[in-house]
């Protein structure tokens, strides 16, 4: 006589130590083997959207801020390029290369968690200090410039809220100089460990058809083998003016677009984006940072979705104008939001355990996925 | 790389009648507007089309136009009446780098929408969102339930003009 087998419904989270954040995921197993996972999100969720309805444009970019937790300069990046776009301003020099040094800075903070937290979820406790240590020198080159170490309020609708410190260009270059060793120790400890490939490599592969179906981007597409970065294809701010490189997956040690190809684009990037800064810190030109401001924004009537390169990926801003100081309609096309659909796919046939290691991989931040 | 006018052209010589205009005046961008039963259809030919090839869907929203009439009831409590809900689709094309916006509006009292589900696999969850946020509903989706809100959350849709915050939720008072 058979045995009358069925499926186990297993909740993992809403507060779960690897979930990064309150994200309940639905786990239909078989024994050990997942069939299906559903995520459930909103628990973080703050109306962001309809906030923005009711306040000026200007007033909106701390609550951008707090969307991306972890990246909070690049979500002021993004929504003040599509206000000014909006209304037709040029931006000081002196302001683009600032915005992109500090962009780019926020940009290794944003992956120096993610990757920390990934060892942390994996079993590796130690590259999480290490990172979180070097991370702490970012902080403080940016509360240095602008008093906050988390949420920034730096970057303003025409300009910046503070100029640099006289000594953010020398503490800059240090930083620079010492982190690029640092690299290469992460690498040691974390990237080439035997037990850190064998628990990722080969583990949630993604394929690049279905990475553009489901509108996945930033690393987790990259990973999959593509050169498809914003800031190369469809370049914002001064992007066009550095040279450096975009880190694709290669399936070292797997099958291309395996999470340690993703874990490893981002690791290269961190390279990368410290390329950009030595080329951009000693040519910033002179001016005054808030000479563009505009006195009150009343942008004319239009639509406008303009896009940058986040951490996570494509940072998408929708807005609507009706030629009021508060906008119509802002919609927000987040990254985690988007590539986070995908663990489904990404789950099929593995076994619970691997479910910590791709979600880690696709580095999500529920500030954003929820708004 | 197509710009706006050819990549109209080319869906009015295939659809005709269910592309309706070529909005250029707004500052920004061009948006082509579309008949919303029609989304599913176009949507297909879009990204299987040689020429077009629109492989990703980068953003899909719903919005409140408000363009109805204000109406208010007994205690002063004003309402939309009439009017449409709109949802734009921004769509990019990674092998040929064009980009392009379409747009369809539906009436506010019975939106309905064609899912375009499985044509990009991630409209699922921003059809979900716009559902949510908007009670529009997508023909033929698979799963289309409240995403951000609480799936018992019965006060409508936070998101257009005229919600009303409910005083209670199961019976919790709503602070703000």
């Amino acid at each position: 006589m058979a045995l009358k087998t069925e499926h186990m419904v297993l909740n993992m989270g809403p507060q779960h130590p690897s979930t990064h954040g309150v994200l309940r995921l639905e786990l239909e197993l078989e024994g050990e083997l997942i069939k299906k996972v559903v995520p459930h999100i909103g628990y973080l969720h703050r109306c962001f959207e309809k906030h923005a309805e009711a306040m000026q444009y200007n007033q909106i970019i701390p609550y951008t801020d707090r969307m991306d937790y972890l990246a909070s300069m690049y979500n002021n990046f993004g929504y003040v390029i599509a206000v000014e776009k909006l209304l037709g301003i040029e931006v000081p020099e002196r302001v683009q290369y600032i915005r992109v040094i500090m962009g780019e800075l926020q940009r290794i903070a944003s992956h120096l968690v993610a990757l920390g937290t990934y060892g942390l979820d994996i079993g590796a406790f130690t590259p999480f200090l290490y990172l979180f240590r070097d991370r702490e020198k970012i902080l403080t080159l940016f509360e240095m410039t602008c008093g906050a170490r988390l949420l920034y309020n730096y970057m303003w609708v025409g300009g910046l809220s503070h100029d640099i410190h006289p000594d953010f260009q020398r503490m800059t270059k240090e930083f620079v100089n010492y982190f690029k060793p640092t690299i290469v120790e992460l690498d040691n400890l974390l990237s080439y460990n035997k037990i850190f490939i064998e628990r990722t490599a080969n583990i949630g592969i993604l394929p690049i058809d279905t990475a553009i179906n489901y509108g996945v981007t930033g690393p987790m597409l990259r990973g999959s083998g593509i050169k498809f970065d914003l800031r190369k294809d469809d370049p914002y701010s001064i992007y066009d003016r550095f040279d450096f490189d975009i880190p694709v997956g290669k399936g070292i040690y797997g099958t291309v677009g395996d999470c340690w190809d993703r874990y490893y684009v981002r690791v290269r990037e961190m390279e990368q984006s410290l390329r950009i800064i030595e080329q951009a810190i000693d040519n910033i030109p002179e001016g005054d940072v808030q000479s563009a401001i505009p006195k009150r924004i009343k942008p004319p009537k239009g639509t406008v979705y303009t896009r940058v390169e986040n951490p996570r990926g494509e940072l998408g801003y929708f807005i609507i104008s009706d030629g009021n100081t508060n906008p119509f309609r802002v919609k927000v096309r987040a990254p985690s939001f988007v590539n986070l659909e995908v663990m489904g796919e990404l789950c099929k046939g593995h076994l619970v355990a691997d479910v910590i290691a791709i979600l880690g991989s696709v580095d999500i931040v529920l500030g954003e996925v929820d708004r | 790389m197509k710009n706006a006018e050819e990549i109209f052209d080319l869906l009015k010589k295939e659809f005709s009648d269910s592309i309706f205009s070529l909005d250029k005046d707004t500052p920004t961008e061009p948006i082509i507007s579309v008949d919303p039963l029609l989304v599913h259809k176009i949507s297909g030919f879009v990204r299987d089309n040689e020429e077009l090839k629109f492989d990703s869907l980068m953003c899909l929203s719903g919005v409140d136009d408000a363009n109805g009439s204000k109406v208010k009831d007994a205690d002063g409590l004003e309402s939309i009446q009439g009017g449409t809900l709109s949802v734009y689709y921004h769509l990019y094309s990674v092998s040929l780098k064009h980009k392009i916006t379409i747009r369809t509006a539906t009436p506010r009292e019975e939106p309905k929408v064609e899912s375009v589900e499985n044509v990009w696999k991630c409209a699922d969850w921003h059809e979900r969102e716009a559902y949510d946020m908007y009670g529009i509903i997508f023909l033929n989706h698979p799963d289309l339930k409240r995403i951000l809100m609480p799936y018992d959350w019965e006060a409508g849709y936070p998101l257009r003009k005229d919600y009303k915050n409910p005083e209670f939720y199961q019976g919790m008072k709503v602070p703000y």
